[in-house]
């Protein structure tokens, strides 16, 4: 965007005015631009205090925020803007990068390609899931709840409604998926595929 | 020359299938992209794999270079060097002969396409030339966070008339009145420069470069550039000296547009004066092989740069499953995580004393080096870099 801030007023600030794109991308897109190695915390506001400002205490607040426990973007936004704001107003100077490098607000653009594969059992699903990209475990869990608004991910939500596995719809429902890499959300959804198609051939 | 599906086996599983799907929504789009050197640098190597695979995928891609006078090289060197912050005084005849170079090239190349990609200052002006038809898209491999104003100024008359602007980090980004994106270099594992290679074929190319292999061996890969800082490397080289019987090897390429390369071997051979450990090389522009074997036969690789639009040869290295130390600059800060795919440090101290560090845990090395190799898997092959490109494009094309 060619915005930048280079103390926490300034995050702020800027937090405050940028569009609900950029927002969603320093919150939300962190797995997809990190499938191998996590960063200390799950969003860049909280990676940046903690590593270039090197306030580790505004980085913990803003590190344990799940953007899932709020409705809409702009109430994530509110309650990041309040913590910051809080955080300030118990400090006598405004903490900066002296070192560090500024924070770059970004936007993102998500571009929806069909994968043209379709999985009808649950056997089905789980040989998909082991071989398409990881970035397709992203759009259907971090995006379908996001962007459509929908109570859980697609995966979760197509087990339940087509497959009748409510169980198992819980159970991948339930998984952190803000506090786990795209390549652990995919193992642990195929261990649970795994458990339910194990207990089918034994019962 | 390599097609889409020779990467099935190297690349994170799914990505070969999602790359053809992402094509099917440029298929048949023509995209032209326009440098300044067929040979030598980044740029010219990375659009020599990138073109063929966008082909494969169905993409009609095209690759020109505009030719320039030993004058407009002089005149581009400036800019680039200007551009990354350094001190540079451009006279107007520079400018003149910038843009009468720019001129002469658009009245020898066509722009029939449906994306036009500029690679870098030197041909930027061609802008001036656009068709009604097509995307222009300035494509900008350099380090211009803190340019010199002056010739930023120039520059951005033209930068405003493209459609959109690439860069590879971040920080680079301008307040620029079209948008941004940001486009991670990469490299080609299937290429020469990155493919295994047999200890036979290796031992061959070392031999015939001189290089002992009886010693660890440090190396740095770059042009002799005073940004890529190789006197600071000899620096580094004799601090570790004293507890490590160690070897450098500095290998620099030369590339046409880079006249300045010369003055700074000269000043890199003198700073090594007879030291037998030292060995300078000077490889020829298609030297892959060689720049393959030095780096898989490297202990530690150094890239100890002070700026730098991304350094590639950080990641080439990290691929080869060697732990890396390079400068706090461009995008040797995104590919190097402290501790993790290796170090960053800000000094030629700093760079010691990771070395040693290194040198006395090997055990070390070898998890950084695994962690670095996975690393460059999932985020900096060719793979990665087009479909960022595809996606681009698609984008672009939906406003048209």
């Amino acid at each position: 965007m060619g915005r930048s801030a280079r103390d926490e007023q300034q995050l702020l600030e800027t937090i405050e005015e940028i569009p609900l794109d950029s927002l969603s991308y320093h919150t939300h897109s962190f797995f997809l631009r990190h499938k191998y190695i996590a960063g200390p915390y799950p969003n860049d506001f909280a990676t940046w205090a903690a590593i270039q400002v090197r306030d580790r205490v505004l980085g913990e607040k803003l590190g344990i925020l799940d953007p899932y426990d709020f409705e809409n973007l702009e109430a994530l936004r509110t309650k990041i803007v309040n913590i910051i704001d809080e955080h300030l107003s118990q400090l006598q100077i405004i903490p900066r990068v002296i070192y560090g490098e500024p924070f770059h607000f970004m936007q993102s653009r998500i571009i929806e390609v069909p994968t043209g594969l379709e999985a009808r059992t649950l056997r089905e699903f789980r040989n998909i899931l082991v071989t398409v990209d990881a970035s397709v475990v992203y759009y259907h869990n971090f995006e379908a709840i996001l962007r459509l608004g929908r109570r859980m991910g697609d995966f979760a939500l197509w087990i339940e409604e087509q497959l009748y596995l409510p169980k198992l719809a819980q159970k991948i429902s339930r998984l952190d998926f803000y506090m786990i890499s795209l390549e652990s959300i995919r193992h642990r959804i195929i261990k649970l595929c795994d458990e339910v198609l194990e207990k089918e051939i034994q019962g | 020359m390599s097609r889409l599906d020779d990467y099935l086996e190297v690349v994170p599983k799914g990505t070969i299938d999602f790359l053809k799907r992402l094509a099917e929504q440029v298929k048949g789009r023509k995209i032209l992209h326009i440098n300044s050197t067929k040979l030598g640098g980044g740029v010219a190597e990375m659009l020599r794999s990138h073109i063929p695979l966008l082909q494969d995928m169905g993409v009609e891609a095209e690759w020109h270079i505009i030719s320039g006078t030993e004058e407009f090289f002089n005149a581009t060197k400036s800019f680039h060097n200007s551009l990354q912050g350094q001190d540079q005084h451009l006279s107007q005849q520079m400018l003149q002969t910038f843009l009468e170079v720019n001129r002469e090239s658009a009245r020898r190349l066509s722009f029939d396409a449906d994306y036009v990609v500029i690679h870098d200052p030197q041909p930027a002006a061609l802008i001036e030339n656009r068709p009604i038809r097509g995307k222009w898209v300035w494509r900008c491999h350099i380090d211009i966070s803190r340019p010199q104003w002056e010739i930023w100024s120039f520059l951005k008359q033209f930068v405003v008339n493209y459609d959109a602007a690439v860069f590879s980090l971040p920080r680079f980004a301008q307040r620029l009145p079209i948008p941004q994106f940001l486009i991670y270099p990469a490299i080609d594992p299937l290429s020469d420069k990155n493919r295994p290679l047999s200890p036979k074929e290796q031992a061959q190319i070392l031999s015939r470069l001189n290089i002992p292999t009886d010693k660890p061996m440090l190396l740095q890969v770059s042009r002799f550039d005073r940004f890529k800082d190789p006197l600071g490397v000899i620096q580094t080289y004799r601090l570790v000296k004293k507890h490590h019987n160690v070897q450098l090897v500095l290998a620099g390429g030369e590339a046409t547009d880079d006249p300045e390369g010369k003055t700074v071997l000269s000043e890199v051979r003198e700073a090594a004066r007879d030291d037998p450990d030292i060995h300078i090389l000077l490889l020829p522009p298609d030297a892959n092989l060689e720049i393959n074997a030095l780096q898989r036969a490297a202990t530690i690789v150094l890239q100890k740069s002070f700026r730098e639009g991304f350094g590639l040869t950080v990641a080439e290295a990290m691929w080869k499953g060697k732990p890396v130390i390079g400068g706090s600059a461009g995008g040797i800060t995104v590919q190097l995580v402290y501790g993790v795919t290796g170090f960053t440090v800000n000094s030629a101290e700093g760079a010691a004393f990771r070395i040693h560090h290194l040198l006395d845990n090997p055990e070390v090395m070898t998890k950084i080096g695994e962690d670095a190799k996975e690393y460059v898997r999932q985020n900096f092959f060719i793979t990665r870099k087009l479909g960022d490109w595809l996606a681009l494009m698609s984008y672009l094309g939906r406003g048209s």
